[in-house]
């Protein structure tokens, strides 16, 4: 658990493979820093499944609320390294 | 009234994978059973199965369900395809509310719930998928197949333990007679891990057998309990009209006839309610036990269910009035998945004008009075089949199938003015 590594956009889309795959015609390696979940065909269980994955790794609390709003692996990202809610940093 | 008839069939079985591996495996008397590997069942008293071999579900299943399918699914999406695809390719000109998927399921995928389960309780909920909430459900292949392939129109699940299959069949023809041109029907079960396998040892009707081929003996004086498999048959169901329209490459056969019941209590002394399904299926088709050219029994491989369907064969067809096979010996019995298979394999053997033998059981017990098909196909180019499917719970199934080669996709005969020329 490495509260304080920085989670890289390799880090999360091998995440996102992991927990969720990854749809036809979409490539993951490709240009997808600013391209929507949902372009990248993920609904919202996916994005549940994934964001369990990354609290589970990276020992970061993700709310739901501020999840909801993060749509691109860009925000997500910036969300996750911004610390999120650190278990006993509160 | 229209006429539901079978226009694709997918089947994943423990003696072959597809179609027509299957029937050649089949006729073959190439058995599926043998010890237990998906999980460590030496500490049971049941060891063995009929595992399902060379599946590899990344060749079928796209990456985006894998994580969220159970290898029940997985199957059960191979199948729906190979189904669809054996029904002719432009399924898409069909309306999407115009087609229906009804399956049978028993326990749900048991071993995606079981591996959660164990998430839950050795680490934690956070460990628990969320997909858990919806892929153990034993409405799942249903929704899968439904989402996969743009099927939106009415849809459902049975659960009738082994009796399914055929229970599913039925209500399938129900939407095709209420106006659905297609339905994606059959089932498919996969229960092979320590959650599925429990209950099915508390029956207290399973082999204990080690030696795969003395363990599942239907009909046999040395019948000893079943053995269970994993596996199914998906069955594309069309209205006969739609089916000409689009010009559906195939039709295997008409669903002529179908009932269900349900045994009486234990102890009420009335007789069990398999002959009166066999019965009340025939009138359905409006035919009669001489009609019948081969029946595919349940066969349980426990003395006295064996003795009770015997006894609603025999008194139904006369001492043995008709020919009667299990193939299922090939394959163990597949619970949701063992009917839907069981008509598969009559419909290849309707196409193919042979009837596929029961294997192990090369002496029935002769006060059955059956005409078991034993060793070897009988090419007797059967026109009609009834099959027989009985679930645990009392459920009774029959369905009556028909050739219609005569009249491939002619409405039905009955009602049609304009009769056409035989072919």
């Amino acid at each position: 658990m490495s509260t304080g590594a920085t989670v890289t956009l390799t880090d999360l889309t091998r995440m996102l493979r992991e927990s969720a795959g990854e749809e036809e015609g979409v490539d993951l390696d490709g240009d997808v820093l600013d391209v929507s979940f949902d372009d990248l065909g993920y609904d919202s269980l996916a994005m549940l499944e994934v964001i369990g994955q990354v609290q589970r790794e990276y020992g970061v609390r993700l709310p739901d609320e501020t999840v909801a709003d993060a749509d691109t692996p860009r925000a997500l990202l910036a969300l996750i390294n911004a610390g999120g809610d650190l278990p006993g940093a509160g | 009234m229209t006429r539901a008839v079978v226009t694709g069939l997918g089947v994943a079985a423990p003696n072959g994978l597809g179609t027509e591996a299957f029937w050649k495996a089949t006729l073959a008397g190439r058995t599926g059973l043998a010890p237990l590997t998906r999980f460590d069942a030496t500490q049971y008293p049941s060891v063995l199965a009929g595992e399902i071999k060379g599946f590899v579900a990344e060749e079928h299943v796209p990456s985006r369900l894998m994580p969220q399918t159970d290898h029940m699914t997985r199957i059960a999406l191979a199948a729906a395809d190979w189904a669809i695809g054996d029904a002719g390719a432009d399924l898409r000109r069909l309306p999407e509310y115009g087609m229906g998927v009804v399956t049978a399921a028993s326990g749900g995928a048991v071993e995606f719930g079981q591996r959660e389960l164990e998430n839950l309780w050795s680490k934690g909920r956070e460990h628990v998928s969320a997909y858990q909430s919806f892929a153990w459900f034993y409405a799942v292949n249903t929704g899968q197949i439904s989402i996969r392939h743009k099927m939106r129109g009415p849809s459902g699940v049975l659960l009738t333990e082994q009796a399914g299959g055929i229970d599913a069949l039925g209500h399938a023809r129900r939407h095709i007679r209420k106006g659905i041109p297609l339905v994606v029907s059959g089932g498919v079960d996969a229960a092979l891990c320590p959650w599925g396998w429990v209950p099915q040892i508390a029956s207290g009707l399973m082999s204990t057998a080690r030696d795969p081929d003395r363990a599942y003996l239907p009909f046999s004086a040395d019948a000893r309990g079943y053995v269970v498999g994993e596996g199914g048959a998906v069955i594309v169901v069309e209205d006969a009209a739609s089916a000409r329209e689009r010009g559906a490459p195939r039709v295997y056969g008409e669903i002529a006839g179908y009932a269900a019941t349900m045994d009486p209590a234990p102890g009420s002394g009335r007789p069990p309610g398999l002959r009166r399904a066999a019965e009340n299926a025939l009138a359905d088709a409006r035919l009669t036990p001489r009609d019948i050219d081969v029946v595919f029994a349940d066969g349980a491989g426990v003395l006295a269910l064996d003795r009770a369907e015997a006894d609603a064969i025999s008194g139904l067809f006369g001492p043995r009035g008709v020919p009667v096979t299990v193939p299922k010996t090939m394959t163990g019995r597949l619970l949701a998945g063992g009917a839907a298979l069981d008509v598969a394999t009559a419909l290849l053997a309707l196409r193919d004008g042979v009837i596929p033998p029961t294997v192990n059981v090369p002496d029935p017990a002769p006060d059955y009075g059956l005409d078991l098909v034993t060793d070897r196909p009988r090419d007797t180019a059967p026109r009609s089949a009834l099959v027989l499917a009985r679930g645990y719970g009392g459920f009774n199934a029959a369905l009556v199938l028909r050739r219609t080669d005569d009249r491939p996709y002619d409405t039905d005969e009955r009602t049609t003015a304009c009769p056409q020329a035989p072919r």
